[in-house]
């Protein structure tokens, strides 16, 4: 699927959708799914930006830093890719609170699913880096640069546009994660679909719409990642 | 900064260079005086590049000691003990040598004029506008000055090179390592790039060693040429003697070979 | 409270083991489903008739980039408006085994284009037909190289069961949370459930890389 094809999908599902909502009868149900889908959306975006600050300094201690920071990198890597999302969320939920800590559903979920999919992001990130060649790091040294300086100018820049598509997938997979939050009793897309479900009875109608909603957001952030990767290849000048 | 007007530019002393059970430098005594041009010539296998490689300390030695412009390089004075170098003594030391690598190496996500300043801006601290200038300078020099603003991906083989090859220059190092630079190239961008090579020589004060197949070249070029074979160098002098009236049996083998190829 | 019983863990472990029972009868039945059905999306997908590729291709991406969870809602609540009434369990493992079935093809997919088009141009040259051709041909050479990315799904669908959680299967999660809501205290369930899911993925990226290291030894030393 490219660009321009992936667009008109995204856009025809939003016209769909609204032209949908002109329909009385699913006005029943459509005002409180849409407000589930806000709600869906902020934690995926919260999510998603918290994913990625974790990942890319785990990922660089992972590589680099002295053993005691690589130690805590591997294992917070290592722990919330080998356990499942769900149980951390429900563990972060119940167990914060005996640290003192008193956060809202909102917060503790986009804190679970942001570090879930960090974790992941950091194995990414620690591909990508790899995967710079090796005659970029010589040249450095002949240049006589430090490595944190080679890592940062010259590397890590380059990393960056082979990044970019696991990345989309893994916002892809925070965003399916979301759902999950409903378990908690958060108000997000499932949860009141759920809720509408009990309410009107349309079940077919309303977890169509809904699946259909998600269908858009994941098009939308795959667009989005596209066009990222277009202006970062421009930056690399790659493909004259 | 220590410079010795006396003594060579570059001492290999007894440097041994071992990969596992493979001995592929072994116990290497070597000195080029300043401003020498060097050319080492030999098969695959024979050590040839792990020698440039480790004057630019992209390996480390077994044994031994090599030193630079007068000073140890591999190790450093502590106590009245020679010691292992610790960074800071390799950095220091480091920024006398240049290297040119025989895949270019350039950065990608940098137009040619800023690969040639990235080092010079970062490293050594000059100012912008500084570096700059004396980009824009060694890109005219290579023959690329109306390249400047070009990436990596939009300029040939021999091109990338060239820049490269300013790009160590903005360094200003006394001693350059040139790592097969043509062996990449298509045969007829090869030219382009020796020529440059050929203008350093004669423009510049500068120590160049260079491991080349160009043997045209090299008869032309060096003052002086080895070659090596099993790790050690088989035979070494000057070009028209080596070319021409080869003494080691091995040595006549590889150039009538290196001939029949070429 | 104190912040950790271990006499209320020793308490519960018994249960949370027979939990664990279901939990892995759920995995395997649903990478069952997920391998099989993987395999039959990756031919459709590739089907020179587009008739079949494309609304399969459409399938699978549908799948693909929806939750599981409103899948398995999907399966358990509105199958019945058509008449089809499945336990949670079966719902559960259904959703979960066609959505990682879109994985499995993709993984498969790659497999079979890797495989060079030679082969099925010596398979038409020697008059095997398509089945004889995908069955000693294609796939005995497209497997090997993909079972690696297949227990990577097998482990990345053991971590998804406690989704059916949802419906009320009492997998571990649901045991976990029934165990907490009846005395109150969650830390202890929670952490056994998630040490459980750690250590058995850590076993399990351990046999994957066993597997992988044997087939690469057994593919460049074929019939030793």
């Amino acid at each position: 699927m490219n660009l321009r094809s992936l667009a008109v999908c995204a856009i025809v599902f939003f016209v769909a959708g609204l032209s949908v909502a002109s329909f009385a009868s699913f006005r029943e149900f459509l005002p409180g799914l849409l407000e589930g889908a806000l709600i869906t959306v902020e934690i995926t975006i919260g999510g998603c930006i918290l994913a990625v600050v974790v990942a890319v300094p785990a990922a660089l201690a992972k590589m680099y830093a002295p053993w005691p920071l690589r130690w805590l990198a591997i294992a917070y890597i290592e722990i919330f890719r080998g356990t499942s999302a769900l149980v951390q969320l429900f563990w972060l939920f119940f167990v914060l609170p005996h640290f003192g800590i008193l956060l809202e559903p909102l917060s503790v979920a986009i804190l679970a699913l942001g570090l879930n999919v960090g974790a992941y992001g950091a194995e990414v990130v620690r591909g990508a880096v790899s995967a710079v060649g090796r005659g970029q790091w010589e040249a450095t040294v002949a240049l006589n640069m430090p490595r944190t300086m080679a890592l940062r100018r010259i590397i890590l820049p380059q990393a960056l546009v082979a990044m970019i598509p696991p990345w989309g997938n893994l916002f892809i997979e925070l965003l399916k994660a979301t759902a999950l939050v409903s378990l908690i009793t958060i108000s997000d897309l499932a949860f009141k679909a759920q809720q509408m479900n009990q309410i009107t009875f349309r079940t077919l109608e309303i977890f169509t719409i809904v699946l259909v909603f998600y269908l858009a957001i994941s098009i939308l952030i795959t667009v989005g990642m596209r066009t990222l990767e277009s202006y970062a290849a421009r930056g690399l000048a790659r493909g004259r | 900064m220590t410079a010795s007007s006396n003594g060579p530019m570059v001492k290999f002393e007894n440097v041994t260079k071992r990969y596992g059970a493979l001995t592929v430098l072994d116990s290497l005594d070597l000195e080029i005086a300043a401003n020498e041009k060097v050319s080492i010539i030999g098969p695959s296998g024979s050590g040839k590049t792990t020698v440039l490689r480790m004057l630019m300390t992209l390996e480390r030695i077994n044994d031994g000691v090599i030193h630079v412009d007068g000073e140890p390089l591999t190790h450093m004075q502590k106590n009245g003990e020679l010691v292992p170098a610790d960074e800071r003594h390799l950095r220091r030391v480091r920024g006398k040598i240049g290297m040119v690598f025989q895949h270019f190496n350039l950065f990608p996500h940098m137009s040619a004029l800023k690969n040639c300043m990235e080092a010079p801006v970062n490293v050594l601290g000059l100012a912008k506008k500084e570096a700059e200038e004396r980009a824009a300078e060694l890109l005219d020099m290579v023959g690329l000055g109306d390249k400047k603003g070009h990436y990596p991906s939009q300029l040939s083989g021999g091109q990338q090179q060239r820049v490269a090859i300013a790009r160590a220059l903005a360094m200003r190092p006394k001693v350059m390592l040139f790592d097969e630079v043509t062996s990449a190239l298509d045969p007829e961008l090869v030219g382009e790039v020796l020529n440059v090579i050929r203008k350093l020589g004669t423009e510049h004060n500068l120590t160049m060693l260079m491991v080349t197949h160009q043997m045209g070249f090299a008869r032309e070029f060096s003052d002086r040429v080895c070659f090596f074979y099993g790790g050690k160098i088989c035979e070494q002098g000057k070009p028209e003697e080596l070319f021409g009236n080869p003494q080691q049996e091995r040595t006549r083998q590889f150039l009538s070979a290196v001939l029949e190829a070429g | 409270m104190k912040f950790w019983d271990w006499n209320y863990t020793l308490e519960i472990l018994p249960a949370l083991l027979k939990a664990s029972v279901v939990t892995i009868e759920a995995t395997i039945l649903g990478f069952i489903i997920a391998a099989i059905l993987g395999l039959a999306l990756a031919i459709m997908r590739m089907s020179e008739n587009r008739w079949i590729s494309i609304p399969t291709a459409g399938f699978i991406e549908f799948i693909r980039s929806t939750p599981i969870l409103i899948q398995i809602f999907f399966v358990f609540f509105v199958f019945p408006e058509f008449g089809i009434v499945l336990p949670a369990f079966v719902a559960g493992v259904l959703a979960i085994g066609v959505h990682y079935a879109t994985y499995c093809s993709e993984v498969y997919r790659s497999g079979l284009e890797n495989i060079p088009k030679g082969q099925w141009e010596a398979s038409i040259a020697l008059n095997l037909s398509p089945y004889i051709t995908f069955r000693d041909v294609i796939i005995p050479q497209a497997i090997p190289p993909v079972v690696p990315a297949l227990g990577n799904y097998f482990v990345a669908l053991f971590k998804e069961t406690p989704l059916l959680s949802a419906v009320a299967v009492l997998e571990l999660m649901q045991t976990a949370k029934i165990l907490g809501s009846e005395t109150f205290r969650y830390i202890e369930p929670i952490t056994l459930v998630g040490v459980f899911f750690l250590v058995m993925s850590l076993i399990a990226a351990w046999l994957i890389r066993r597997v992988e290291n044997f087939l690469d030894r057994s593919l460049r030393n074929p019939g030793r």
